[in-house]
C-alpha cells in the first residue's frame, strides 16, 4: 500500500509539493468554542453547533459521525468557510478562516460538477480561476490519471456515472495542491461496491499526499476503516460526544475483532447519545 | 440492533440510493426515430408530383384562362428530382435514414400544392383576386425576384443591427439584474412597465426621434429582443445553483469567475429561450416596422403589395418571408445545439 503510494507521488512528478505541504502552517486546523445558530423558517432559532472545539494536526485524517442534525456538516462547512460561525473562531494554521480558500479543498456528497464543462475542464476549473492554468496546466493530465479518468477527459458530467463523477469532483479538488481537504459524506450516494473502492483510493491519496483531511459520514465502518481519530457528535444542539483515536494499522480490515468491536462500541455511544436516530449507520 | 429501527431506516437508505438513478433516467430519455421498414415512400413524391402534372395539365382552368408559366416548371423540376432520393438511398448509406424522412413530407408537400391549384384555378372555388392558385404566385416570384432579394437584403441587414443590439444589450442588463440585488431593485420596475409594451406601439415616435429609418428600426427591434433577452437572462442567473458558486468559491474563484465562469454558463439554457423568444418578437417588429416606417424590405414589399391589391404579391413575398424567417430559425437552432452540447439527454424543445 505504502509502496503504490510513493509511485502515485512519482506519478505527478512534484515531489516537492507534499513537502510544501508538510511544511505548510495552513495544514493544521483549530476549532475554537464555535457556535452556529441558524434561523429556521418559522422563526425559530436551530443551534446547530454549540460551544464546538476541536484540534486537527497537519496531516491527519479525522472523521465527523453522528446522526443527522447533529451539526457535522456545518461544522465542516465552517472550516471550508462557506458558513461564518455565531460565536467562536476558526483557525487555519495562524489564519482565521473568514472565506472559503484554496488552500481548503472540499468534495460534497452530490459531486457538483459544471455540467457545461468536459471532465478535463471541470479539473481544471481551479488553476482557471487562480490564473495558474499556464504555468500548471500540464498537471491536469497526472490528476486525471490519479483519479483512473484520463480517457473520460472530453466527456460531460452527464455521461458519467455516479463514482466517475465523484472521482472527477476529487481530482478538481486536488489540483490546486490544498494542505486541508473536506470530505462532506462523498460516498454517501454510491453503492457498496463503489464506495469501497472510492474509499481505498482515497486513503491511497492521503497517505501519498499527506493532506490533512476531514471526512464527515454517517457511516460508521467507513470512518473506523479511514481516520485516525473519530469525532462522535450528538444533535439538538449540536455538540462533540467524543473522540476516538483508532490505531489499526494501515491497511484496514473491515472484519477482524478489533474493527469490530470499535464498531459496537460507536453504536453504543450513539444509541446511548442519539435514541432511535442513532441507528444512521 | 433491533428490527425495528432497522425498518425505520429503510426509507432513508432508498432515499439515498435513488439520487444516482435520477441523473440515468434523465440520460435515458430520448426520442426515438421509427426505422424506416420499407424504401416505399421513397418514390411518394415522385408519384405525387407525376399526378399534380396530369391534374394541372389536363383539367380546365376555371379562374384565369391564360396559360400557365412557372407552376408546371416547378413540378416538372419536382418530378425530374424526386427520383434522386432513391438514388442517394442506394448509393450513400449515411443519407438512408435522411431520404426516409423527408420522402413523405415532401409528397404531402407537392399534394397540398396539387390541392391549392384545385380550388383555386381549377375550380375557382376560391375566387380571385384574394386567392391567386400557385401558378400565379410563382409567376410573381419569378418576375420580380430581382426586387424581392433586394428587399430580403434590407430586412436581414435591419434584422442584423437590431437583433444584435437588443441581445447584446439583453443580455448585460439580464446578468447586472441577475447577479446584483441593488441593480434588480431600481430596474426590475422599469422593466416591468416598460418591457410589455409592444415594440411596435413606439413606431410613431422611433420614428420622430431617430434621423434616419433605419436607425429608428434597429432600436425598434433592438426593444423588442432587450426585453425577452433581459427577462430570460436575469431569471437563469438568479437561478445559478447555490452549490456551484460555493464549489467554485472553495476552488479559489472570485466574483468575475463566479459571474462568467459559472453564471453565465449556467444560465446558458435560459439564454437561448431569451435568444429565441426575441428572434420571434425581432421578426414581427421588423415587419410591421418596415410597412410603417422604413420604406424597404419585405415588411414594406407586403404592404405595397396590399396597396396595389396585387395579392399574388402578397403571397409570393409571404413565401419568400416564411424560408427567410425559417432559415435563420433553423441557424440559431444549430448555434444552440452546439452551445448547449453538454445538455444532451435532457429534453429539448
Amino acid at each position: 500500500m505504502a509502496e503504490r503510494g510513493r509511485q502515485v507521488v512519482t506519478n505527478l512528478e512534484n515531489p516537492q509539493t507534499s513537502d510544501e505541504i508538510h511544511g505548510h502552517d495552513s495544514a493544521s486546523l483549530r476549532v475554537n468554542e464555535v457556535s452556529k445558530i441558524f434561523t429556521a423558517t418559522d422563526g425559530s432559532l436551530v443551534h446547530a453547533l454549540d460551544n464546538v472545539s476541536l484540534n486537527i494536526k497537519a496531516g491527519e485524517f479525522v472523521s465527523l459521525v453522528g446522526p443527522s442534525g447533529c451539526g457535522k456538516s456545518t461544522l465542516l462547512r465552517l472550516i471550508a468557510g462557506l458558513e461564518l460561525p455565531t460565536s467562536g473562531d476558526l483557525h487555519a494554521g495562524e489564519e482565521l478562516i473568514a472565506e472559503p480558500d484554496a488552500t481548503r479543498g472540499v468534495v460534497f456528497q452530490d459531486p457538483n460538477l459544471f455540467p457545461w464543462l468536459n471532465v478535463r475542464r471541470n479539473i481544471e476549473t481551479g488553476l482557471v480561476a487562480r490564473g495558474l492554468l499556464r504555468t500548471k496546466g500540464h498537471e491536469v493530465d497526472a490528476f486525471m490519471k490519479l483519479v483512473g479518468l484520463q480517457q473520460f477527459a472530453k466527456a460531460y458530467p452527464h455521461q458519467l456515472s455516479g463514482g466517475m463523477a465523484q472521482r472527477v469532483a476529487l481530482a478538481r479538488a486536488l489540483v490546486n495542491h490544498p494542505s486541508v481537504l473536506l470530505l462532506d459524506e462523498p460516498l454517501g450516494a454510491l453503492d457498496a461496491f463503489t464506495r469501497m473502492k472510492l474509499q481505498d483510493e482515497v486513503l491511497r491519496l492521503w497517505r501519498a499526499r499527506g493532506t490533512t483531511t476531514l471526512l464527515v459520514t454517517h457511516d460508521i465502518d467507513e470512518a473506523i476503516y479511514m481516520s485516525d481519530r473519530i469525532v462522535i457528535m450528538t444533535p439538538r444542539p449540536g455538540r462533540i460526544e467524543q473522540v476516538l483515536r483508532i490505531d489499526l494499522p494501515h491497511p484496514r480490515q473491515r472484519t477482524t475483532d478489533e474493527f469490530l468491536h470499535l464498531r459496537g462500541k460507536i453504536l453504543e455511544m450513539l444509541h446511548f447519545a442519539g435514541g432511535a436516530e442513532s441507528a444512521e449507520t | 440492533m433491533s428490527s425495528g429501527t432497522t425498518d425505520a431506516l429503510a426509507p432513508l437508505h432508498r432515499a439515498e440510493r435513488e439520487r444516482p438513478a435520477v441523473r440515468t433516467s434523465r440520460r435515458a430519455i430520448s426520442i426515438k426515430t421509427p426505422q424506416p421498414n420499407s424504401i416505399r415512400p421513397l418514390f411518394a413524391p415522385t408519384i405525387a408530383a407525376g399526378m399534380a402534372i396530369l391534374i394541372h395539365r389536363y383539367l380546365p382552368n376555371l379562374q384565369n384562362p391564360l396559360p400557365t408559366r412557372h407552376y408546371p416548371f416547378v413540378l416538372i423540376v419536382l418530378l425530374g428530382l424526386s427520383p434522386l432520393l432513391a438514388v442517394l438511398y442506394a448509393a450513400w448509406p449515411a443519407a438512408r435514414r435522411w431520404a426516409c424522412e423527408i420522402a413523405p413530407i415532401l409528397a404531402m408537400g407537392i399534394i397540398a400544392m396539387c390541392a391549392w391549384d384545385l380550388i383555386t384555378l381549377k375550380s375557382a372555388w376560391l375566387p380571385l383576386p384574394f386567392f391567386p392558385g400557385p401558378d400565379a404566385v410563382f409567376t410573381a416570384l419569378a418576375d420580380d425576384w430581382k426586387r424581392l432579394l433586394d428587399c430580403t437584403w434590407r430586412s436581414l441587414l435591419l434584422l442584423a443591427s437590431g437583433y444584435s443590439v437588443g441581445a447584446f444589450a439583453g443580455l448585460i442588463t439580464g446578468v447586472l439584474v441577475g447577479w446584483f440585488p441593488r441593480v434588480r431593485y431600481w430596474v426590475m420596475p422599469i422593466l416591468k412597465v416598460v418591457g410589455p409594451i409592444p415594440a411596435t406601439a413606439w413606431i410613431p415616435l422611433s420614428i420622430m426621434f431617430f434621423p434616419t429609418s433605419f436607425i429608428s428600426g434597429t432600436v425598434l427591434i433592438a426593444l423588442a429582443v432587450w426585453f425577452p433577452m433581459t427577462m430570460l437572462t436575469s431569471s437563469g442567473i438568479a437561478n445559478v445553483r447555490v452549490s456551484h458558486l460555493e464549489v467554485a468559491r472553495t476552488l479559489g474563484a472570485g466574483r468575475m469567475f463566479l459571474i462568467f465562469n459559472v453564471a453565465i454558463p449556467s444560465a446558458l439554457p435560459n439564454i437561448f429561450i431569451g435568444l429565441f423568444m426575441g428572434l420571434g418578437a425581432a421578426f414581427l417588429t421588423l415587419i410591421a416596422a418596415e410597412a410603417v416606417g422604413v420604406k424597404s424590405g419585405l415588411g414594406w414589399y407586403i404592404d405595397m403589395g396590399r396597396n396595389y391589391a396585387e395579392y399574388d404579391m402578397i403571397y409570393a413575398s409571404l413565401l419568400v418571408t416564411a424560408v427567410f424567417f425559417s432559415t435563420i430559425m433553423t441557424l440559431l437552432f444549430k448555434v444552440r445545439d452546439r452551445v448547449l452540447v453538454w445538455q444532451k439527454g435532457v429534453v429539448k424543445w
